[in-house]
């Protein structure tokens, strides 16, 4: 298995307040690498870091063997690596299609017919919406987009940042299939989320961030069955 | 007609646009000819174009961007100075034929390079600091103006030829309408929206933010730096004065009165106010009043959600679904 990103030691600051605290982590080729935590611990800001929105002070971020950790955001696409922003950043004002077409923005577009045919196949939803403004969607159908716009761009890494935030159970669990199936297809996902149990649950690795620093790690069983996380984040007794 | 029809919606639109702009030209044409117009009219010909030009690249920043320029005065200064003293050193060695449209692009280059200057650091910050700086950038300018000497100083500009005529306006109209509604098109355009609609989400599918929005911005300077050259050979002296940050935000209304985003709407929204006061020529005192009504009523009508429901109605059919349900869905958030 070889290594697809490799965060080392990274540090984030906004203004004085130190918001990520020596994080280093792993995602190997063809995983599902989670990132839990509670409010404010530093998950977005890691991913922020990582697509180049963000920079860190020091240590260094590998993708695929290539440093990163000064690229700026919008050449990410084209290398490979697909950030799924938090809030289902999709674009209102556009149709779905069109929202789709954007997502293919940095490959060469020969193959975007084919590929909005497999995004529609896969969500069915959005091609009966497909001509439809996007700002108009429901709120899972505007994460189904999101994550539909990313796949446009063939990512080797797809990074999902809290797609469940806002969501009902029932398309919280929809989302996750969905996230389970592009997986299962070759894709490897680093995703982060509140929802600890849900994320423990298909990922092959999970992180635990607290105030900024990774306090546990080990595979998803291991966490979900880990005393402390069901007391911290599953609700268990 | 049937190739008309077979055209794509935008294609249209903006043959539409163009196919307007010449028939209006006829007309007038045919006006002076005849001699209906009048001496009034014929004087405010070039200033509807010249006007018509910075409104119209104004809304490429405010209408497509999404970002609040309040500097295009500047940069028609900017180009209204720089082709003056072109004009002025090449009067005797260049034919006005070749002289004019040279001048013309001079004002657009030296625009365009001062909207790199300006754009580059400023861009890169989002919201209002882009109208502050563009609002100090033109203040400056002035004063630069004012105590140069090659400028002629607080007295102004003079001794530059006449050059600019209704018809170098229409031209120079058309080359931006050409140029803006391409622009809009291109995949280029389908980006710089995208980054309007949603900057975060833009840079996730891999948009140069930074790229597109002083791509835009710089091309809105140079069309107003174009806009200048006509208007600086339109009258016979140029001062400072007349490129305060008043005339940027009688170009700024000009881009709200016609609807922001809307190419066509800039250019009617100048026709309008330009023979508006011709037309009640009776009551021209109030001409102030009557604008000032005019733009109060248009942000009531523009912003109010009832109207707008009601206008999707009557005018859209093909979004009135999407209307309906996001009328449903604020309903659902309240």
């Amino acid at each position: 298995m070889t290594t697809m990103l490799k965060v080392d030691n990274i540090n984030v600051y906004y203004g004085a307040i130190h918001a990520i605290k020596d994080v280093s982590l792993e995602v190997n080729e063809g995983e599902i690498v989670a990132l839990i935590g509670a409010n404010g611990a530093g998950k977005s800001t890691t991913l922020k870091t990582i697509s180049g929105l963000l920079r860190s002070k020091t240590g260094s971020i590998t993708f695929m063997g290539e440093d990163i950790s000064k690229t700026e955001a919008y050449k990410l696409v084209s290398k490979g690596l697909a950030h799924v922003p938090e809030g289902r950043r999709i674009f209102l004002q556009m149709t779905v299609s069109e929202n789709l077409e954007m997502g293919a923005y940095s490959t060469d577009g020969s193959t975007v017919r084919a590929d909005l045919e497999d995004v529609y196949n896969r969500f069915p939803r959005l091609r009966e919406r497909k001509n439809q403004i996007a700002g108009t969607l429901s709120g899972g159908e505007q994460q189904m987009l999101a994550i539909g716009r990313a796949m446009m761009s063939h990512p080797k890494l797809l990074i999902l940042d809290e797609p469940s935030m806002g969501l009902a159970p029932i398309l919280v669990g929809q989302i996750f299939d969905i996230i389970k199936e592009l997986h299962r297809q070759g894709t490897t996902v680093l995703l982060v989320e509140q929802n600890a149990e849900m994320a423990l649950r298909i990922a092959d690795r999970a992180y635990v961030l607290e105030s900024g620093s990774i306090s546990l790690s080990g595979t998803g069983e291991e966490l979900a069955q880990s005393d402390e996380i069901k007391k911290a984040y599953l609700g268990g007794h | 007609m049937n190739k008309i029809k077979n055209m794509k919606k935008s294609t249209r639109q903006t043959l539409l646009t163009l196919a307007m702009i010449i028939a209006f030209y006829i007309v007038i044409e045919v006006m002076i000819m005849t001699g209906n117009a009048t001496r009034h009219l014929k004087s405010m010909l070039v200033p509807m174009c010249y006007n018509a030009i910075a409104a119209v690249s104004l809304n490429l920043v405010i209408g497509f961007l999404g970002e609040l320029s309040l500097g295009q005065a500047a940069f028609m200064s900017l180009g209204a100075y720089s082709s003056c003293l072109f004009s002025i050193r090449m009067r005797r060695i260049l034919p006005a034929a070749v002289r004019f449209p040279l001048a013309v692009l001079l004002g657009g280059v030296v625009a365009a390079v001062f909207g790199i200057v300006i754009g580059v650091p400023v861009l890169r910050l989002s919201g209002d600091y882009l109208a502050i700086v563009t609002l100090a950038f033109g203040e400056i300018l002035r004063s630069v103006f004012i105590n140069l000497d090659i400028t002629g100083g607080a007295a102004g500009l003079k001794k530059m030829p006449q050059d600019s005529s209704f018809t170098y306006g229409i031209i120079v109209l058309i080359i931006a309408v050409i140029v803006i509604s391409n622009i809009i098109d291109s995949k280029a355009g389908r980006a710089i929206m995208a980054v309007r609609d949603n900057t975060i989400a833009a840079s996730s599918v891999g948009i140069n933010i930074n790229f597109y929005k002083v791509l835009v911005f710089v091309m809105a300077a140079f069309f107003g730096g174009c806009a200048g050259a006509l208007f600086g050979h339109n009258y016979s002296i140029i001062t400072p004065g007349q490129f305060d940050y008043n005339k940027s935000i009688e170009i700024l209304l000009m881009v709200v009165f016609g609807g922001m985003g809307s190419v066509r709407g800039s250019i009617i929204a100048r026709v309008v106010i330009t023979f508006l006061p011709e037309a009640m020529r009776g009551f021209a005192d109030y001409r102030m009043l009557v604008y000032a009504v005019a733009l109060i009523l248009l942000m009531l009508f523009g912003n109010n959600p009832k109207i707008n429901r009601f206008k999707a109605k009557l005018f859209n059919r093909r979004n009135r679904d999407d209307n309906v349900r996001l009328t449903q869905a604020q309903k659902e958030v309240k």
